[in-house]
């Protein structure tokens, strides 16, 4: 019995060394190699400023996107006593609605744009990700990246619904709409079919404070950095629609902003950039590191799957350890017990 | 010696020995397992006719509930009896545990196949699955892209490798009509390339479903998020899947009332401490070294559920490493609940418990949705009670007289 057992448990440690070098070596190379690059910015990719110091709340955006694109006015369950379908009072971004104006409130609200007894709007939609985990998980290709512009989209026909994107959106943009048999995703795709036609994105087009603008990434970054450097209260003249267009600009004083540009970095970068004048954490904008998820996920299938050597090496000294086990009991006598196999 | 045994008969070399326990199938628990297939089978409908919104508690903070963590997630792990069994017995040699192979990957098939189904039903645009197959649409930077097609062919390999059993019980005159024998000769000549595709399958998409979750980032708890979850996945499921072979042996035996296998599953114990002892090591040790074990003992929510899933882990190696607490079958018994409860509740941390979108967003599943998962695992238990009833699958009685008890 002892013989066994020595043989068993030198059985047991190969099974265990072998199993470990099967995958701890790729993966320790993996931590290692950490994630992959990170993708940047395209060539010229367009995107939004939203202030929210700026933002009146009057949610003219969240009507003009809903006709674009053609969406439904949503009801909440919540609010149906007293709304019988008449208006539009998405309460969030989500199947039916891609973009949507949220409300900060604290104490007695007496105060815009401050964190105690103040209040704050905040607009939800796609931030547009230079590095987007939507389409890291995406196992069809349903969402894309356009390589000029930027603009994540998202391809109904190929998609399966799986989901993967909703989990995985770290501003949880993508929505699916659970509600209906032949659900889909929606997501805000920056309006690209009114760019198309040279014409502006809905929400920075209706906007009337210019809260919401449209512009060149690179634009609107040294924008939102001049209105960090501007004096609070000092008048200026924020442009409407899009950045460096012939509308008429809106003279307001500068807002107490918090000196972060959200969406510059967050995710490894986004096409969007917030101002705000309470934390943006407080908004609802998640507090993120520089890099994307979708780096660290794909650096690690990368090391591992490269150039599926791996994957092959390891198969190879399974079908011939395979071949010899099968070899071995072919050949010899079943009946055998199997205390004569084991001292064998 | 070898003439006297009709081992050419038999088209896997491996696996003779093993006969159809008989008996009747339609029995009272049978019909029970069928009253609540009927009833999952009704919100099944519901949720296509309807849409998922109508069964399900899923939302847009949580858009993965528990089809997906109970019937893929951790139903896969406990589908990966075959995987763990084939690992030990054809890859490391060990012919001492083949009685336990043939069951274990009937476990697997199920386990796997019903798996599938239950993508189909969570799918939310079901009708394009097959695009996962159009090479065009086929994004490979995708973890659920190598998980999906890494599942769909192992579950094919599974049913290959489980043949065998159907074509011992076939009728020679319908072999003959189809031209099975040929195909018997090819299986039985190259079987042992399914074996190993068999083993390198689960390998890739289990550590892949702890892969999965790297994209999770912040929105994952700090106990779970770590560059190390494709090895823990991976661990888990082996420990599981060897968790199920023995549950398995244990409930069949005592249920069929056949002849004890505890010698072979004492042994097979010390395989599982192993793991466990393993998975520890990488869990803590990573814990550490990314200086967060002190999140373990917050006492919050994420705080309870590490410690209570850590002494799910812990409990049983006492019991599995020493020999003499494995022979009691009700302590054998036991540490495997509490392994397979281990890692069914790692995984559902990982992919739901510990997961926070924010914004409030919150998430407990409706009786629909539970109701059809249960019907899915019922389907499981009554199909697996049908094979083994007909088919080749449980070791032989007149196997008995060699093997150690």
């Amino acid at each position: 019995m002892d013989a066994n057992r020595r043989q068993f448990l030198r059985g047991a440690a190969g099974a265990l060394a072998t199993t470990a070098a099967a995958v701890a070596a790729p993966v320790s190379e993996a931590v290692a190699f950490g994630p992959r690059e990170p993708k940047t910015l395209p060539p010229k990719a367009v995107g939004m400023l939203y202030d929210s110091t700026l933002c009146v709340g009057c949610k003219a955006c969240v009507s003009a996107c809903k006709e674009a694109n053609g969406m439904p006015a949503e009801q909440p369950a919540s609010l149906a006593l007293w709304n019988e379908g008449t208006w539009d009072a998405a309460e969030d971004i989500s199947g039916k609605t891609l973009n949507v104006i949220r409300v900060y409130q604290n104490g007695t609200m007496v105060e815009k744009d401050r964190e105690q007894d103040g209040y704050a709007f905040v607009k939800r939609h796609c931030l547009h990700c230079v590095d987007p985990s939507c389409i890291s998980v995406c196992p069809v290709s349903a969402m894309q990246k356009n390589p000029v512009t930027g603009i994540v989209t998202h391809n109904p026909d190929a998609c399966i619904g799986c989901r993967y994107c909703v989990y995985g959106c770290p501003f949880n943009v993508p929505q699916y709409q659970f509600d209906e048999p032949f659900g889909r995703i929606s997501k805000c795709q920056f309006c690209n079919h009114l760019q198309a036609q040279g014409k502006l994105p809905a929400c920075c087009d209706v906007c009337p404070t210019g809260a919401s603008l449209f512009g060149l990434v690179e634009d609107l970054q040294a924008e939102a950095e001049r209105r960090l450097a501007a004096k609070p209260g000092e008048t200026y003249t924020f442009p409407r629609g899009k950045l460096g267009g012939d509308r008429v600009g809106h003279e307001a004083p500068v807002g107490e902003y918090q000196p972060h540009i959200y969406g510059e970095k967050e995710s490894g970068g986004t096409q969007v950039r917030y101002l705000t004048g309470v934390p943006h954490e407080k908004l609802g904008l998640p507090e993120l590191p520089d890099h994307s998820y979708a780096a660290v996920s794909e650096g690690m299938q990368h090391t591992l799957y490269k150039g599926m050597i791996a994957p092959l090496a390891l198969l190879g000294g399974l079908v011939v350890l395979a071949r010899r086990s099968a070899k071995a009991y072919r050949d010899e006598d079943p009946t055998r017990t199997d205390d004569e196999e084991d001292s064998r | 010696m070898s003439v006297l045994h009709p081992v050419a008969e038999s088209p896997d070399p491996v696996l003779e020995n093993h006969q159809p326990l008989g008996g009747r199938i339609v029995t009272k628990p049978f019909m029970l397992l069928g009253l609540l297939v009927l009833i999952g089978g009704y919100f099944i409908l519901r949720r296509f006719l309807f849409g998922m919104g109508d069964v399900s508690h899923m939302s847009n903070g949580y858009p993965i509930g528990t089809w997906v963590v109970l019937d893929v997630v951790i139903g896969t792990a406990f589908g990966c009896g075959g995987f763990a069994m084939a690992l030990l017995v054809y890859i490391l040699n060990r012919n001492v545990y083949h009685p336990l192979i043939r069951p274990a990957l009937l476990g697997g098939v199920f386990g796997y196949t019903l798996a599938g189904l239950a993508v189909m039903i969570d799918l939310g645009r079901y009708w394009n699955a097959f695009n996962l197959l159009m090479p065009w649409y086929a994004q490979i930077n995708s973890v659920i892209f190598e998980v999906a097609l890494c599942v769909m062919a192992y579950i094919t390999v599974l049913w290959i490798e489980f043949w065998p059993a159907f074509l011992e019980r076939m009728p020679s005159a319908i072999k003959k009509r189809f031209n099975l024998d040929k195909f018997q000769v090819f299986l039985r000549r190259y079987m042992y390339v399914f074996i190993a595709l068999g083993v390198l399958l689960p390998t890739m998409h289990q550590s892949s479903l702890g892969s999965v979750l790297l994209i999770m980032g912040s929105k994952l708890s700090p106990l779970w998020y770590t560059q190390w979850l494709p090895l823990l996945f991976l661990i888990s499921a082996l420990a599981m899947g060897y968790g199920v072979v023995m549950l398995e042996a244990t409930l069949v035996q005592r249920s069929f009332k056949l002849p004890s296998e505890a010698a072979l599953l004492t042994k097979l114990s010390r395989v599982v401490a192993g793991l466990l002892v393993l998975f520890l090591i990488v869990r803590i040790g990573d814990l550490l070294a990314r200086g967060q074990l002190g999140l373990a003992f917050n006492f919050d929510r994420y705080s309870i559920l590490f410690l209570i899933e850590t002494a799910l882990f812990a409990a049983p190696i006492a019991i599995l490493a020493s020999q003499r607490r494995c022979a009691n079958t009700r302590l054998r018994f036991l540490a495997t609940i509490s392994l397979l409860a281990a890692g069914s509740l790692y995984r559902m941390n990982g992919y739901l418990l510990a997961v926070n979108p924010g914004n409030g967003w919150t998430y407990f599943p409706s009786a629909p949705e539970l109701m059809i998962t249960v019907g899915v695992v019922c389907l499981e238990i009554m199909l697996y009670l049908i094979f083994i009833k007909t088919l080749p699958v449980l070791p032989g009685r007149t196997a008995k007289a060699g093997r150690p008890s």
